[in-house]
């Protein structure tokens, strides 16, 4: 570890937390494509500069919504990547024990109430999570991540409204990847897109570059210390690019690829590690970090094929108590 | 024991709920102003508006918004105003509320309770009369509760704020001025367990809701000797009741104001048939409405409606088969 500020310390600590999400999501992608992980992954490589830059600023009594494209706000909120990467594969120990999947993940100990399989699903839960947390008198705000696609629903335009009216506690974070499922969403979306319809119904916006996870972290600091202070509140969207297709196995041929290696030269993680370099970081520490992350995630697949899958019995857990399966 | 109106019932008991529960609270249109049935008069000046809470006309985010809530520690009662309205917010409701235990492999709980006034009333017409309990009890997660008296109104509301399941209150519009005796000190009514609302050796009759008065008038007016079971909770439902009666009377008659065709009738029917085989009744019949939508005229809408002569009749047929 180089001798270091305690600012260049947090940017050392969102490099390897970029790192890790990228390193996760990789692997996420291998085991989906080798069939090792059943069912669909939808990866948010080349989107890590969101969630980290919005995350880093969040503490741990904080909520978070996230999307089917959730593993990155999960990892990005501190939640057991390990627990994760099994319950991609559905086994036992998953975080959800092997009953909700990639697009179900949940850690409630971190604050991570839940990734969601439903575009648009988590605002209006992410406003009633705020109203909760103002009833209890708790100190917690709510970051409520969705992508460019769900501005588009209802529940986008409720919720924007609901969360103004009562000046919620809430950080919405638009992570504008272009994409909505395999359509260009400008080609979908009328209008001045997602920071005019939110400032419409009195939410104030601010657009930021997604991938500079400092300009992210920057402008996060700022609208969540607002909201902290009682401001209402704030639409953060972020524009950014989904490098993959909308699943691991989605190849994208509707985009041109110049297009996508394009976004690979705008590519946070380098970015940061440029700006790391400069301020005298070590080329080797940022070449470890990336080790680390590569070889954790690694060894979380490993061990994720390695447990045991869940009980079929737990299939008729939880669902309820009063007229539960017999 | 106090008489008063199915409103008043579920009004104090929801009052009664929130000065125990600090986290219970409520949210949906117009409730500061009482709510459209007076179900929530007065609650505001009491609770203020952090509790009863006057939102937007937004189904999809009072339905979220609740599941928020209870996911973060809170009780919220969500209304809906009218069941018809749910239909805005199927999405928080069937794929979120009844779901998240179990996706989340337990992490989190929806207690709350969603109320969505039911059935007709006052010529309300095609888009406010539905009666959609059939669509709800077929949803994994979800607890259905139908009260059809002023003291069921108020036991299965305390029973569904304190359960720890996403509880469905099916409250009968038509029965919001209907009066009854209800217990001052309300206490839970469980799921699952039927009111014996009649005994009789002839014939087994199941229903709910709107329709539980119109059964019981019509089984003191029938002269049929009826064994009348007002289910109360559609999920879990007291099979066992059921059964038991309709192995005795071999005879049974369901009656529920919602269409027939693939109305929770059938369900009972088909269980009663697995319970007591394939020979052990002797007569069964659904009494439900046609497959058609409510219509508006007075004339058009009573021609639907079930009434006690209607009741009657039915269990004249089904006791003489």
């Amino acid at each position: 570890m180089s001798g270091t500020s305690n600012e260049t310390a947090r940017r050392i600590a969102m490099l390897r937390d970029m790192a890790r999400i990228r390193a996760f999501e990789r692997e996420a992608v291998a085991a989906m494509r080798s069939g090792e992980a059943p069912g669909v992954v939808h990866p948010s490589i080349g989107q890590e500069g969101v969630a980290v830059g919005v995350c880093a600023n969040l503490r741990r009594a904080d909520r978070i919504t996230s999307t089917h494209r959730g593993h990155g706000h999960a990892i990005a909120k501190g939640a057991d990547a390990r627990a994760m990467m099994l319950e991609l594969h559905g086994r036992a120990g998953g975080s959800c024990g092997g009953k909700g999947g990639s697009m179900h993940i949940a850690d409630f100990a971190v604050g991570m109430l839940g990734a969601n399989g439903v575009v648009g699903a988590g605002i209006p839960i992410a406003c009633g999570a705020a109203q909760a947390i103002r009833l209890t008198k708790e100190d917690a705000i709510v970051a409520c991540f969705f992508g460019d696609g769900a501005v588009n629903r209802g529940p986008f335009l409720e919720g924007m409204n609901w969360a103004a009216l009562y000046r919620l506690p809430v950080l919405f974070v638009c992570e504008d990847n272009g994409f909505a499922a395999f359509t260009r969403n400008s080609a979908v979306t009328a209008g001045g897109g997602p920071a005019v319809r939110a400032e419409a119904c009195g939410v104030p916006a601010t657009v930021v570059d997604g991938e500079d996870v400092l300009a992210v972290d920057a402008v996060a600091a700022d609208l969540i210390g607002r909201i902290r202070a009682g401001a209402g509140p704030q639409f953060l969207h972020a524009k950014c690019y989904r490098w993959e297709g909308h699943t691991g196995t989605d190849a994208a041929a509707y985009r041109p690829a110049e297009e996508a290696q394009a976004a690979r030269g705008r590519d946070a993680i380098r970015r940061l590690a440029a700006v790391l370099e400069a301020e005298g970081v070590a080329g080797a520490e940022i070449i470890g970090i990336e080790a680390q992350a590569a070889a954790e995630m690694a060894s979380h697949r490993a061990a994720a094929l390695a447990a045991p899958w869940p009980d079929p019995g737990a299939a008729y857990t939880d669902v309820q108590d009063a007229g539960a399966p017999a | 024991m106090t008489r008063m109106t199915f409103a008043e019932a579920a009004r104090r008991a929801l009052a009664a709920e929130m000065r125990r529960d600090p986290l219970v609270w409520a949210l949906g249109e117009d409730l500061v102003q009482g709510g459209i049935f007076g179900q929530y008069r007065g609650l505001a000046d009491e609770f203020g508006t952090e509790r009863i809470v006057s939102t937007p006309i937004s189904e999809s985010t009072i339905m979220g918004a609740g599941l928020g809530a209870a996911l973060c520690g809170t009780r919220p009662v969500i209304e809906m105003r009218i069941a018809d309205f749910t239909l805005c917010a199927m999405d928080e409701l069937v794929s979120q509320i009844a779901k998240v235990r179990y996706m989340f492999g337990g992490q989190g709980r929806a207690s709350l309770v969603v109320r969505m006034p039911q059935g007709m009333w006052r010529n309300s017409a095609a888009q406010h009369s539905q009666c959609l309990e059939a669509w709800l009890t077929h949803i994994p997660g979800l607890v259905v509760a139908a009260p059809g008296t002023p003291a069921d109104a108020a036991g299965l509301l305390v029973a569904a704020i304190r359960s720890d399941d996403p509880v469905v209150l099916m409250e009968p519009k038509n029965l919001w001025t209907a009066e009854g005796d209800v217990p001052d000190d309300v206490a839970p009514i469980p799921f699952g367990v039927a009111r014996h609302a009649a005994s009789g050796d002839a014939l087994t009759v199941v229903t709910w809701s709107a329709t539980v008065p119109v059964v019981e008038q019509a089984a003191r007016e029938s002269g049929v000797a009826c064994d009348v079971f007002d289910l109360r909770s559609l999920w879990p439902w007291d099979e066992a009741a059921v059964i038991a009666s309709a192995r005795r009377t071999g005879r049974l008659l369901v009656v529920h104001e919602a269409v027939t065709v693939s109305g929770f009738g059938a369900e009972v029917v088909a269980r009663v048939v697995e319970g007591v085989g394939p020979g052990g009744l002797r007569g069964v019949e659904r009494l439900g409405a046609p497959r058609a939508p409510v219509p508006f005229s007075p004339a058009l809408e009573d021609a639907m409606r079930i009434s006690p002569a209607r009741v009657a009749a039915a269990m004249k047929r089904v006791a003489t088969t």
